[in-house]
């Protein structure tokens, strides 16, 4: 099957409606090659997705989805990879569905390390309101709801990950086409909860965080020869404020992810007509 | 003296309390005699008054009654906290060497039984049996032959090798004997009576569970809560053996998003939870409803709101099952009325999620959840557990269901409202869906025609059920009677009861318990057939009654109790009595 499947089977008919020139554009192609790449079709992949311009992402890709509701996503995906592990799923939100209102949930999605993938928007601000500073939006940055800046610091979602114990923490630029699509794929075949942080630029509300900006001052952290099993040399780059770095920067090698620790390998869908045969000891068990 | 014996100990929480009732009730229920019991516990850990009341009889218990014959109290204030259920002749068992009762005198008419627990016990080889030497006295008193607590020690300390067994069984023994040498059982005129029937014993969480199971239930996600933690431990480790998972979530929000991912995927999945996780998990319970999906939404009510008193019983969320959540979301509202019917309703409300492909609300109250009770096995019928997964499409059918872009339609606009379904890994049947108003392929619309297209299906399903489904109600006590009882939950036992005792006065009454709130039966014209019309609940302001009286267009007299504590019988029939035109006395 897998022969036959091309990225452009994972498009829907449906014209997206992000803005002209927005990274999502960049950040769906590499998440449906990456799905093609890995031998996956439509119809075994499961793709949740949150709240805001990144949550339209189910609407045009073709593939079994859920578009859920505001930083719930993670959760979603757990109990579809739970009930069918021969799924492929992958969870795709924003900085601030996945990192303010969904903050609770990845990390302890991060720390159960499920075995799917789940790629982070992220354009440093609220797009679909209509731009207001997002938990990821540098501490000076002005917005409506920031006049002077948030004032506080932005949330690191790479330390986050590490600090949860994170078995697969990658960040990528949604304009490198190639290396974007290569870390996904990457975050696909690892055993275990695969995060990518994407930085998928605003061209409408973020003058910021900009293409340009990113083009200048990405570091790839396979220029630097990182070892990305190494630990410390990963928190060291993932702590560096100065620097934004694009790779995978942390990948543990010998991941068990949760469904395999708890046995779960069949599809929970087949279910038998009536009670289970030996469901009559369960009442015994009250005797 | 009748039959009738009504038990309890009480002491402070982390006590052993629950253990050592439990004992007893299985004991009781061993030797084939009807157990019900019931708790009062608070919110704390250790510390605090607790309590469990074991009622047993030969004859069918429903509820509990203000009676205590046998008390083990290991505190004061255990027989403070009872002292309206004491009567003349109750048996106190303490521990008077103990220096917090070294002063401790029984109340006069009672008989004080100071017993040394706590010596007794280290004489059998601990100080930590002390309970069990007091349920061995206890065994004594109530002249119940203590052999039958033999086997409910094996039970309880089977996993801890045969030596703890026996020197609990030893603990027992020596109660049992400084009874038998210090006083004369003649004196307390109890004489429990065993017979051959075979009970189970349960309480409501463990039914419900158990009905999970037997329907095919195969995930669960919920967040510890008071009191519908018993759900998930009981499901812990049993559902993993049918190939299934219990899933400790960081949240609520995150248990129902779980249990609708795994139901996305096909699974049968439910989630449970008390009033407060009910709140949270309302804005996903749109979602479910929007995006189609079969969920049971298990709520075990507490008294609300807020935190209000996490360990005590209301049935105050009927409203937010009822009407809860932004927009308008249909939905089914099941509710047992019994702990056998906990694991009844638990079956049919995986039925009716698959069938309608809609959430269904499971509400039980914490009256329900943490009472025991004895049943006979055959209420647990698994030979009569049947499953329909409603309109599931497979691979062979699914061209049907193409549109001519080959296009699968998950919210397709059926006559009856209900759209064909496939599931992750059906090959064409790949679709997404939003809780964004979408069109019949699952995509983002907010086209007037469609909306309301969608809408209508939505609502279709509703009446499609209303019609094709038997909402049907419990009765009891005399179809004619001019006098008309409604409730609903666990007010049903103390209700039946309460029968009796009106019988007594000579009032008797037409009962019907109802277990489907929304759709519910039309009750109209048993109303009008009615002179006076009484609606028994655990809440303040009637909800169950505003929704009767909003149905049938006309007014209800209302029984409320809402201090915490389910209604007990013989309260419940003087509360029916006063509510009648001509109030009656009854005999208690």
């Amino acid at each position: 099957m897998s022969s036959e499947i091309r990225f452009t089977d994972f498009k829907s008919d449906k014209q997206p409606t992000w803005c002209p020139g927005c990274g999502d554009f960049g950040t769906m192609n590499g998440m449906m090659k990456a799905l093609a790449n890995t031998g996956n079709d439509p119809d075994n992949t499961f793709v949740v997705a949150g709240i805001g311009c990144s949550g339209k992402i189910g609407t045009y890709m073709h593939s079994y989805a859920l578009h859920g509701v505001h930083g719930r996503a993670l959760p979603v995906g757990i109990g579809v990879k739970s009930a069918n592990p021969n799924l492929e799923v992958m969870v795709s939100g924003g900085d601030g569905d996945g990192y303010s209102i969904g903050a609770g949930h990845f990390v302890h999605a991060v720390r159960r390390n499920m075995d799917m993938t789940y790629v982070v928007m992220d354009n440093r601000i609220y797009g679909l309101t209509k731009g207001q500073f997002s938990p990821t939006s540098r501490e000076d940055f002005e917005t409506a709801t920031s006049p002077d800046g948030p004032k506080q610091a932005p949330v690191n979602p790479l330390a986050l990950a590490l600090a949860a114990d994170g078995t697969f923490i990658a960040q990528s630029f949604s304009s490198d086409a190639q290396r974007h699509e290569e870390i996904v794929q990457q975050a696909v075949e690892h055993d275990g909860f695969g995060f990518v942080n994407v930085y998928s630029p605003c061209v409408t509300f973020n003058d910021v965080d900009t293409y340009d900006y990113f083009r200048d001052t990405i570091v790839d952290v396979e220029d630097e020869d990182h070892d990305p099993t190494d630990r410390d040399a990963a928190r060291e780059m993932i702590t560096d404020d100065e620097t934004e770095y694009q790779g995978v920067l942390y990948q543990d090698e010998d991941s068990v992810p949760y469904n395999e620790r708890h046995g779960l390998t069949e599809n929970m869908a087949d279910i038998p007509d009536g009670a289970p045969e030996d469901a009559t000891d369960l009442v015994r068990e009250f005797y | 003296m009748p039959d009738d014996l009504n038990w309890a100990i009480g002491g402070e929480a982390g006590d052993g309390i629950n253990s050592t009732g439990k004992i007893f009730a299985q004991a009781l229920s061993r030797a084939g005699r009807q157990v019900f019991t019931s708790k009062d516990f608070a919110s704390r850990i250790r510390g605090g008054y607790t309590a469990y009341k074991v009622r047993s009889s030969t004859e069918r218990v429903e509820s509990v009654v203000d009676r205590l014959d046998v008390l083990i109290a290991l505190t004061q204030r255990t027989v403070e906290e009872n002292m309206d259920e004491l009567h003349e002749g109750s048996v106190i068992i303490y521990d008077g060497e103990r220096t917090m009762m070294e002063d401790f005198e029984a109340p006069e008419g009672m008989i004080d039984m100071p017993v040394p627990l706590k010596r007794l016990a280290q004489d059998a080889g601990g100080a930590i049996m002390q309970n069990i030497v007091a349920l061995g006295a206890a065994c004594e008193a109530a002249n119940f032959p203590i052999e039958n607590l033999d086997e409910a020690l094996e039970k309880r300390f089977g996993d801890k090798g045969q030596s703890i067994i026996e020197n609990n069984q030893q603990a027992a023994r020596l109660g049992e004997e400084y009874v038998q040498e210090e006083y004369d059982r003649e004196d307390f005129g109890y004489d429990i009576e065993t017979t051959d029937n075979d009970y189970v014993l349960l309480n409501g969480d463990e039914a419900i569970g158990m009905g999970a199971i037997a329907a095919g239930c195969r995930f669960y996600s919920g967040y510890p809560i008071t009191p519908a933690t018993d759900v998930m431990e009981y499901l812990k480790g049993r559902l993993e053996r049918y190939g299934g998972h219990v899933m400790q979530a960081e949240d609520e929000l995150s248990a129902i998003n779980m249990a609708l991912g795994a139901a996305r995927a096909g699974a049968r999945a439910m989630t449970a939870t008390s009033g407060p996780g009910i709140d949270l998990m309302a804005e996903t319970f749109g979602l479910v409803a929007t995006s189609e999906t079969p969920l049971v939404i298990c709520d075990v009510m507490r008294s609300g709101p807020s935190t209000g008193m996490p360990t005590k019983q209301e049935q105050g969320d009927l409203n937010m099952t009822l009407f809860g959540g932004h927009g308008e979301i249909p939905r089914l509202v099941v509710a047992p009325t019994s702990i056998s019917e906990c694991f009844h309703k638990t079956i049919e409300a995986f039925n009716l999620a698959e069938k309608y492909q809609t959430p269904v609300y499971l509400v039980a109250d914490l009256a329900l959840a943490v009472t025991e009770q004895t049943f006979s096995p055959e209420e647990f019928d698994m030979d009569s557990v049947e499953i329909d997964r409603g309109k599931l499409v497979g691979e062979s059918d699914i061209d049907t269901w193409l549109n001519d872009k080959d296009q699968f339609q998950p919210h397709f606009p059926a006559a009856d409202g209900i759209s064909p379904r496939t599931l992750p890994g059906t090959s064409g049947g790949a679709h997404m869906t939003t809780g964004l108003e979408h069109d019949e392929l699952g995509r983002r619309t907010e086209e007037q025609e469609v909306r309301i297209e969608q809408v209508d299906k939505r609502n279709q399903k509703v009446d499609t059920a209303k019609s094709e489904e038997d909402w049907d109600y419990r009765e009891f006590g005399d179809s004619d009677s001019e006098t008309l009882v409604l409730s609903w939950g666990s007010n049903e036992g103390a209700m039946r009861e309460a029968m009796d005792f009106l019988d007594e006065a000579d009032v008797s009454v037409r009962f019907i318990s109802v277990p489907y709130l929304f759709p519910r039966p039309d009750l109209t014209e048993e109303i009008e057939a009615a002179e006076e019309v009484i609606v028994v609940e655990c809440n303040a302001t009637g909800q169950f009654a505003d929704v009767i009286e909003h149905d049938s267009l006309t007014r209800l007299k209302r029984v409320n109790k809402y201090n915490g504590v389910r209604f007990k019988a013989d309260e419940l029939a003087e509360r029916i009595t006063e509510e009648l035109d001509t109030p009656q006395e009854v005999p208690t």
